[in-house]
């Protein structure tokens, strides 16, 4: 069969599956819409946190940023995951207890103060928002790639779909479509990684594979090393970026993600403060499964990449992949513009090596070469053509494209979820129309879902500025807000309203005005103050590890200012101390 | 349940946490970025070293282990101070 039959029949088979699921596990209540009823069991809100929590970005682009960042990718390796071990530890079990729907609801009722609630939510909001661009801009490529639709239409099929099961399910309707959409991407993703650590390594289990040898007995990484130095470009294994820097992005990353709301609503649909623990390890075993195997993705796809244009020895005249000879794999992703070749120097070979090293350069240009000519070399492409570069068959490469599109959907059906339910509950339910029936309620959710949707699509389409690194500046965000107030109301007793509102605020301020002067006013190209180089940056700080800096000056505030205002009142004392113990966290708790 | 009660069973809540956390920061922080350098030169292997095996994969199965004991043992501290659910 051919691969656009096969692909829609992947695709299409997934797609029926997630709309069955919508119309099985519709939401009749809001307890159902926000929490999906609190029963789901620990292993598969495991699941479907890590397919919440895995995006088209982890999915698609994170093997080639390794692939091109080797070493230092270890920031993304790390940072991801080891933001559940503080999941786990410190925040899930203890915020299922305290048994709501929201994190700004918690922040509102532990810090008594409805300003706190909605501080909470403009944190949440401009966090998920941040975070939710990039997912629909993701969907809209991953659906034009796949679909070989253009990016527009791509974008309103994808959010067409989502709508479909998140305003029916709620959480409820989300939950079951992503442990659907986990299975569906782990194994697309893992597949290919199995074939390809097999041919070029002769292990099956790409984590071995990547600290195996290859045919002639040369480790896989040393190999790699050699090819890439060889050609001017940095060594894989070395470490690039300071040393400070990296532990502040990889801490930003880390409480980020334990700060992050999509994620730790999740939490609060199991039944026991057990299962919350138990199943932030869960999740981390089903995400870690991924998350191992993309260095090996990264560092194998970039031998292969090299030795694919890199046939013989360097610097001699046949040593170079003649462009009419060149693989199909590179004509089709040729055509979708993510490889770009110019012939500089005329010789109809393709030489790709770094000249942006003067050394390496000049003696470049004693052989004849005139720069590289790999004008483009999209990362992303690391993973989409893996499986044709290792010549698998097409049903392999029908089931990536269904693996992708699960993994963008699934964390931007996450994301939404939590930007309406703190809509809907927080802000009318709570905060405005108080007055408003369970059945109302459960009605304006769905309506803020659909609005939540509609406006995401539409800055999917119009992103403000440029939203593809907005990613990683949403754990910032996080980390500089969410995360700090949640810890102070945990493990702090003394620690009151005004504290606690001083203190997020100082933090997201503070995190956005240093994105901002680097990065451009919103995101505008050219509005920003000082050029985005390691020498401007604050102690070598970038904006994407300042979340830690933010996180840091928020505690401060926060504890200057409890000191100088009036301490907290004796229930809330008390509330704390009912929510460090497990038992009474009630199956269910409307209210 | 007494207050003194919870105080204790908060007590050992913080002392275990404590612990993960300190295995925890030593792994990622320590062998996959201070230590990383020593690390490769004192275990080489796979072409790289001990250290990068940390960056890249260990400190994860270390995340893993630290919630599997972290769920394990608090279920029994739960237990010892009465306060488990039913």
């Amino acid at each position: 069969m051919d691969l656009t039959t096969l692909t829609y029949i992947f695709v299409g088979g997934s797609f029926a599956l997630y709309f069955g699921i919508a119309i099985w596990a519709k939401a009749g209540t809001t307890g159902e819409f926000y929490a999906a009823g609190r029963g789901v069991h620990p292993v598969a809100n495991g699941m479907a946190t890590a397919a919440d929590w895995m995006s088209a970005a982890s999915f698609i682009s994170m093997a080639g940023l390794i692939s091109f960042m080797g070493y230092d990718a270890s920031i993304f390796l790390m940072g991801w995951t080891g933001g559940y071990v503080l999941l786990a530890l410190l925040l899930a079990p203890y915020l299922r207890k305290f048994g709501k729907y929201t994190v700004p609801e918690f922040v509102g009722d532990r810090f008594y103060s409805t300003s706190a609630r909605v501080t909470a939510v403009v944190c949440l909001i401009v966090a998920s928002v941040t975070y939710v661009i990039g997912q629909v801009k993701g969907i809209g490529v991953a659906f034009s790639r796949f679909l070989e639709v253009d990016f527009v239409t791509g974008l309103w099929i994808g959010m067409a779909i989502v709508a479909v099961y998140a305003i029916l399910g709620g959480m409820k309707g989300v939950t079951y479509t992503q442990i659907a959409q986990y299975c569906v991407l782990i194994s697309a993703y893992t597949v290919p990684a199995v074939f390809i650590s097999l041919n070029l390594t002769g292990t099956p289990v790409p984590q071995v594979g990547l600290f195996s040898g290859t045919e002639d007995g040369t480790p896989m990484l040393a190999k790699l090393n050699q090819v890439i130095t060889d050609l001017g470009f940095a060594e894989y294994t070395a470490q690039k970026g300071g040393t400070m820097n990296i532990i502040f992005y990889t801490f930003s990353l880390m409480i980020g993600t334990a700060g992050l709301p999509h994620v730790i609503i999740r939490f609060f649909t199991v039944p026991k403060v057990r299962d919350a623990r138990a199943s932030a390890g869960w999740a981390l075993v089903f995400i870690a499964l991924l998350y191992t195997t993309a260095p090996a993705v990264g560092a194998m796809a970039r031998l292969n990449l090299m030795n694919a244009i890199q046939t013989g020895e360097v610097g001699s005249p046949d040593g170079n992949l003649a462009y009419a000879e060149r693989p199909d794999w590179f004509k089709n992703w040729e055509a979708t513009g993510l490889l770009k070749f110019e012939d500089k120097n005329g010789d109809g070979k393709i030489q790709y090596y770094n000249d942006k090293n003067k050394e390496f350069a000049a003696k470049a240009e004693a052989w004849g070469w005139k720069g590289n000519e790999m004008v483009k070399v999209d990362r992303d492409i690391m993973v989409l053509a893996n499986p044709e570069v290792a010549q698998l068959p097409n049903w392999v490469i029908a089931l990536v494209a269904a693996g992708g599109l699960a993994a963008a959907l699934s964390t931007a059906a996450g994301l939404l979820l939590a930007i309406s339910s703190a809509v809907s509950h927080d802000l009318l339910k709570s905060t405005f129309m108080p007055e408003i029936s369970e059945k109302q309620e459960l009605m304006a959710a769905r309506i803020a879902m659909a609005a939540a949707i509609l406006l995401a699509g539409y800055l999917g389409m119009n992103p403000p500025g440029f939203a593809a690194q907005t990613v990683a500046l949403a754990f910032g965000l996080a980390a500089s807000s969410i995360f700090p107030v949640l810890m102070m109301g945990i493990f702090s007793k003394k620690m009151n309203n005004k504290g606690a509102i001083a203190g997020m605020t100082t933090g997201i301020v503070s995190t956005l005005v240093y994105i901002f002067t680097y990065k451009g006013w919103f995101f505008i190209p050219g509005t920003n103050m000082l050029a985005n180089t390691p020498a401007n940056h604050l102690f070598g700080i970038s904006p994407e590890a300042f979340g830690t800096v933010g996180a840091i000056l928020n505690f401060a505030v926060a504890f200057i200012v409890m000191n100088m205002t009036e301490p907290v009142p004796e229930e809330i004392e008390h509330m704390v101390e009912d929510i460090r113990i497990p038992k009474g966290a009630g199956a269910a708790q409307d209210h | 349940m007494s207050t003194h009660d919870g105080q204790g069973y908060w007590a050992a809540n913080i002392r275990l946490v404590t612990w993960l956390l300190v295995v925890w920061a030593i792994c990622s922080y320590g062998f996959g970025i201070l230590l990383r350098d020593a690390l490769d030169a004192m275990v080489p292997f796979g072409g790289v070293g001990l250290g990068f095996w940390f960056a890249q994969q260990g400190s994860i199965f270390v995340f893993l282990a630290l919630i599997a004991i972290y769920a394990k043992k608090m279920a029994q501290i739960d237990a010892d101070f009465g306060v488990r659910e039913d």
